[in-house]
């Protein structure tokens, strides 16, 4: 039999950097318990009742002034230590969750019990998860009913999903090979069950299983039949006679609201865009656009939301 | 039973054994062994949710139960343990025995409202029981929105209501302790002369009266949007899942300082007695209580780091948490250097003070590796939190709660306990709960996560360790139960002060009287003058 594991896998990029932060926790924790272990250890063997060590305090002052030093000395040595455990930590935590710019994007939508992934490229897959080795992917998550939370031990992180709102997860897997996909918010009867396997492959490989699946053309297809069957284009395509808002090269751009803010148009934007457009309406345009609360579901949203990244900043010109 | 057969007449336990002399009784001894009994009922069914769940986690494939009772069994495990044991458990026995006798006074301010906290308690641990028996709930004790108000079936609301209703058990009991701390010590007893146990039901209440008001607001409007669909907390009706948690956790977090607080408490009393040393740096023990109590209320976002929450939040959270950390580190060191050159005993209660420091200071150490923010996205919500938490919670306020009842159970019914079955319960406690849960930290940095009753087979060798020491922890808390009530008849008589300590309780006779003291008491020393004697010390 194997013995059994001590330690999870380290396959993703920032999992050294939280790994080195569990030692020297490990380390510290291990020295001050140990210490304390000691120190009891010690005194209730040498102060135990009957025993002969010297018990008396000669200089009563004296005692009392030594007493406070020490106890200033060990409120200010954890609180040194602490000090930089927070900011060693909280630098570990941020890296963790800067976006690289040039992540690939997969959709995840997680529902009672099971996690949906959709892919740029097309494919579709159900609590599988196929990525590329070495190269950033970004987890752009929404939850169509309760909170749910995505796990990958393997890479060291975790990210709740929550409905009505996108949350985001990154990491560059560094090792192929199949890791646990766990949910870690409790959601109901089979919340166990809403596992599922993150498969790395090597580059050459994820293409081949890229291309190997005739899935239903791609994401930004898919969304721009949805973009027509809604008639979106019935304001915002190129002849429409209403004065609504050019969506080519919106995407990533800055939109200044009617408040006068100025909001990044990213996914969370166009998700408050299509649902709750009072909140989202450009500075200059009128109130028009309808909500599609309940006439779209999560699905549909994100590839609608990938339809218009796909648009990029392209010329605008063209009905899709 | 008689009184005359288990006390002296006279005494508050000599007279009067019907049902009307304890269901109507306004004394404050009284009313805390009618606590002692409601809590340890609710003790044991908790603990035999978690008995079941235990067994269940024996192997991979839930084989004992299934999936919706696995999760109704935690629920129960849960909701019991914390609301209807861990927080009542050493303010409303031990606290409400000794608050009075300590600070010199003949009863709590108002015995009354005393007595009918007791009743909400009762009503309220009723409601729960009859809910989670008669089709249970499968929200967790957290309640997370919007599971429990759109989506989670089953006795919602009775559940929430129970705890409602005991919610105001707590406040008022606090409110009973914090108006006779301040206006009943005796003559001659000043703040800096009182134990550290009265700073610590006083600090304790403060967190009571403050954060569980909060619980019930939270509770309510949990209840409206399930009622009445107004949305609240669920993005489908407009409201915000993350506002819950923020509620849950400002009276959640806190709630876990009215648990080890007490525990802290307890803890120097005990360790002081059986050290025969005043408790290392007294003043700074005192203010640390009541920053742990205040910081406590500011940290509740260190819950949230992946929740969603903004990561500034997230970062002033995980800076808050360490800081409140700093206090619980020196009282660890205080307990340790207060046996410094001591004369120490190892009598049962000191064993299981003792046994508090070590579970304490591991569960405290988990604890920074928690509030570290780069590092809790991989253990939060893992058997990590889990193991931390009962290191906290159970490791140490229940091992103090033991220790306690075993310290002043000569007091409270004037019999000695048998001493060697004492000491082998808190050694095997100890044993058992390390056994227990010091393999879910390793199980948790792995990644199961909790509240699955399911789990990847690699995982097994540690849950089958961790049921194999719930087997011992079992007998550890069970057996105290008999040979308690076995002494209660057959234990040798108590003398008024039998551990020769210091404090005002041990002044009066054992069990004491109705008036609690023949005489009324003054106070002419400080707390835990146990050297006073000696040269160089006054």
């Amino acid at each position: 039999m194997e013995h059994p594991p001590f330690f999870p896998d380290a396959a993703s990029t920032i999992a050294g950097s939280v790994d080195a932060l569990y030692f020297a926790w490990i380390g510290l924790s291990g020295i001050v318990a140990l210490a304390v272990a000691v120190l009891i250890v010690v005194f209730a063997v040498r102060y135990r009742t009957g025993s002969r060590a010297a018990r008396s305090i000669l200089d009563p002052a004296a005692h009392e002034r030594r007493m406070r030093r020490i106890e200033v000395a060990w409120t200010l040595a954890p609180l040194g230590i602490f000090l930089g455990m927070f900011g060693w930590s909280a630098l570990v935590y941020y890296r963790a969750i800067a976006v690289p710019a040039d992540a690939l994007p997969v959709y995840v939508v997680a529902k009672q019990w099971m996690w949906h992934a959709e892919h740029p490229a097309g494919e579709r897959e159900i609590n599988e998860l196929h990525i590329p080795s070495g190269r950033p992917v970004e987890l752009i998550m929404t939850s169509q009913d309760v909170i749910h939370s995505l796990s990958i031990p393997g890479f060291r992180i975790k990210q709740d999903v929550l409905p009505g709102r996108y949350t985001t997860l990154w990491f560059t897997a560094t090792r192929p090979g199949e890791y646990h996909l766990f949910c870690t918010q409790f959601c109901g009867a089979s919340h166990s069950r809403m596992v599922g396997r993150v498969v790395v492959l090597e580059p050459a490989r994820y293409a081949q299983w890229l291309s190997a699946r005739d899935g239903p053309g791609t994401m930004a297809a898919r969304g721009a039949r949805r973009y027509r069957e809604l008639g979106c284009g019935g304001c915002h395509g190129a002849q429409a006679a209403v004065r609504a808002p050019r969506l080519e090269g919106l995407f990533g751009g800055r939109v200044v609201l009617q408040d006068g803010r100025s909001v990044v148009a990213d996914e969370h934007y166009l998700r408050d865009a299509l649902l709750s457009p009072e909140r989202a309406i450009p500075a200059g345009y009128p109130p028009q656009m309808p909500s599609y609360r309940g006439r779209i579901d999560e699905e549909g949203l994100v590839e609608i939301i990938e339809y218009l990244r796909s648009l990029g900043a392209a010329a605008p010109e063209g009905e899709p | 039973m008689n009184g005359a057969a288990i006390a002296p007449a006279g005494s508050y336990l000599g007279e009067g054994w019907d049902a009307r002399s304890w269901f109507t009784t306004l004394d404050h001894k009284r009313i805390g062994i009618l606590y002692t009994a409601a809590i340890t009922l609710l003790f044991g069914i908790g603990g035999a949710a978690a008995a079941l769940i235990r067994l269940d986690l024996l192997t991979p494939h839930s084989e004992l139960v299934s999936l919706a009772t696995y999760n109704k069994l935690f629920t129960i495990h849960g909701v019991i343990m914390v609301w209807f044991f861990l927080i009542p458990s050493i303010p409303a026995t031990l606290g409400n025995f000794l608050v009075p006798m300590m600070v010199g006074a003949r009863d709590l301010a108002f015995p009354r409202l005393n007595l009918f906290s007791w009743y909400l308690f009762v009503a309220g641990g009723a409601l729960t029981i009859y809910a989670l028996v008669s089709g249970g709930v499968d929200t967790g004790w957290t309640f997370y929105a919007p599971y429990s108000t759109s989506y989670a079936n089953g006795y919602v609301y009775a559940v929430a209501t129970g705890v409602f209703i005991a919610g105001f058990s707590s406040i008022l009991t606090g409110l009973n302790f914090i108006v006779t701390i301040h206006e009943m010590r005796a003559p001659g007893l000043t703040w800096f002369r009182l134990p550290l146990f009265i700073w610590s039901m006083y600090a304790t209440s403060l967190i009571l009266v403050l954060a569980t008001p909060v619980l019930a607001m939270t509770l309510v409007l949990m209840g409206i949007e399930r009622f009445a669909g107004i949305g609240v907390f669920d993005p489908a009706l407009g409201g915000d899942p993350l506002l819950f948690q923020h509620l849950f956790w400002f009276y959640s977090h806190p709630a876990v300082y009215i648990m080890i607080v007490p525990a802290m408490g307890v803890a120097s009393e005990i360790i002081s007695c059986f050290a025969r040393n005043p408790v290392f740096g007294y003043r700074f023990m005192a203010y640390a209580i009541l920053a742990i109590a205040a910081f406590g209320f500011v940290v509740w976002g260190h819950h949230m780091f992946v929740s969603g929450q903004s990561a500034y939040a997230g970062t002033v959270f995980s800076l808050l948490t360490f800081l409140v950390s700093v206090p619980s580190a020196v009282k660890v060191f205080n307990w340790t250097a207060t046996l410094y050159k001591g004369r120490i005993s190892f009598e049962a209660p000191m064993l299981y003070a003792l046994g508090f420091i070590g579970l304490f200071t591991i569960g405290g150490l988990t604890g920074l590796f928690l509030a570290s923010l780069g590092l809790d996205v991989q253990l939060h919500d893992t058997y990590f939190v889990v193991a931390h938490f009962h290191y906290i919670m159970v490791g140490g306020a229940v091992m103090a709660f033991f220790g306690g009842m075993h310290f002043w159970w000569p007091k409270i019914t004037g019999r000695m306990y048998p001493e060697t079955w004492a000491r082998s319960c808190a050694v095997l406690t100890f044993v058992g709960f390390n056994l227990t849960f010091f393999p879910q930290f390793i199980v948790g940095y792995l990644g199961m996560p909790r509240r699955y009753p399911e789990y990847p087979p690699e995982f097994q060798v540690w849950n089958v360790l961790s049921s194999a020491g719930a087997a011992f922890l079992a007998f550890g808390y069970a057996l105290p139960l008999f040979y308690l009530l076995w002494s209660l008849r057959h234990g040798p008589r108590a003398p008024a002060n039998p551990w020769n300590a210091k404090g005002l309780e041990w002044q009066t006779p054992s069990p004491p009287p109705v008036e609690n003291f023949p005489v009324a008491p003054t106070v002419q020393e400080e707390a835990y003058a146990y050297r006073s004697g000696e040269a160089g010390h006054g």
